[in-house]
């Protein structure tokens, strides 16, 4: 067993050099309804995402998605399958960056990768962070927009 | 919808407009439908109780889309939304009310846009930020 105070490592080479490892890329249609059922979940009325009539007003000519909408655009996740040490699990975080608006008939193409990996001691002892990263593109290839996120394992 | 609102009218400090949620299970139910969010500790009572949990929670993410809701609504169709993150550091549950808060913390002019950050968080009822975060947006700037 290590001794008080020494720090073992649980981050093994396998898994460090799974960082950057990207998966396949996974395509969705944004379909009106899903963007409308989303933002009913939310209970966020602004047109924008709610009334295609509405929104084709507006300077972005039709309906957009709302900024946490990117979460129901699953990527393949095999590039994030490694062998964690703990079992344990919270979610930490998300974060998102905003590049360019998606609208409604746009084709996004999602591809997710493992970012980081790095440990901390806290208040739940030895925590490892595990940091996956999505990139959105569009079909004219331009990047609409990143997502991360922050998972606690312990 | 609200006035557009400007660069020129928001001063580091200034509180956004509060938005007042009031989860019920109904919506966690609709949240993980929309979302594909099918983890069963935002609607199955019983599974949610066996994992030591008090009863049924909120979904992170879906406190993440009401801060994102809180942004939108403040920045309106002329404001654009760059950055936006959140830590979760509280549970919530469906029944009580959450509020969505947040306060301007800088004001910038980059590229000749406007540029603000703010601190932006949902708050329980005993006062406490369960989902901290921050936001950075463009704000229009006014006919010079």
């Amino acid at each position: 067993m290590p001794e008080e105070g020494t720090v073992t490592s649980v981050i093994t080479d396998e898994m460090k050099a799974a960082i950057g490892k990207k998966g396949k890329p996974v395509t969705h249609l944004i379909e009106k309804g899903a963007v409308r059922r989303f933002a009913q979940a939310i209970g966020d009325p602004n047109p924008l995402w709610n009334d295609e009539a509405k929104a084709r007003k507006t300077r972005y000519g039709g309906m957009v998605v709302p900024p946490t909408f990117f979460c129901s655009l699953a990527g393949d996740p095999a590039a994030m399958r490694i062998n964690l040490p703990y079992t344990r699990r919270l979610n930490g975080g998300d974060e998102w960056e905003y590049f360019q608006p998606v609208h409604v008939g746009d084709r996004i193409t999602v591809v997710s990768e493992l970012a980081d990996l790095y440990e901390r001691k806290g208040s739940l002892g030895n925590m490892l962070f595990v940091i996956t990263k999505q990139t959105y593109t569009n079909q004219f290839g331009e990047k609409v927009a990143i997502h991360k996120n922050t998972l606690i394992t312990y | 919808m609200a006035k557009q609102v400007y660069y020129e009218d928001v001063e580091v400090g200034m509180e956004l407009p509060m938005l007042t949620k009031n989860p019920t299970t109904q919506q966690l139910v609709m949240y993980a439908g929309a979302s594909g969010d099918f983890y069963q500790i935002h609607y199955d009572k019983d599974f949610a109780q066996g994992n030591g949990l008090p009863g049924v929670i909120l979904h992170g993410l879906l406190k993440a889309g009401f801060v994102g809701q809180l942004v939108t609504d403040w920045i309106g169709e002329g404001g654009t939304i760059k950055k936006l993150g959140v830590s979760y550091r509280g549970m919530d549950q469906p029944g009580v009310p959450l509020y969505v808060k947040g306060v301007v913390t800088n004001k910038y002019i980059k590229n000749g846009e406007g540029y603000v950050e703010a601190d932006v968080w949902t708050e329980n009822q005993q006062g406490q930020k369960t989902t901290p975060g921050t936001t950075t947006v463009i704000l229009p700037r006014k006919k010079r």
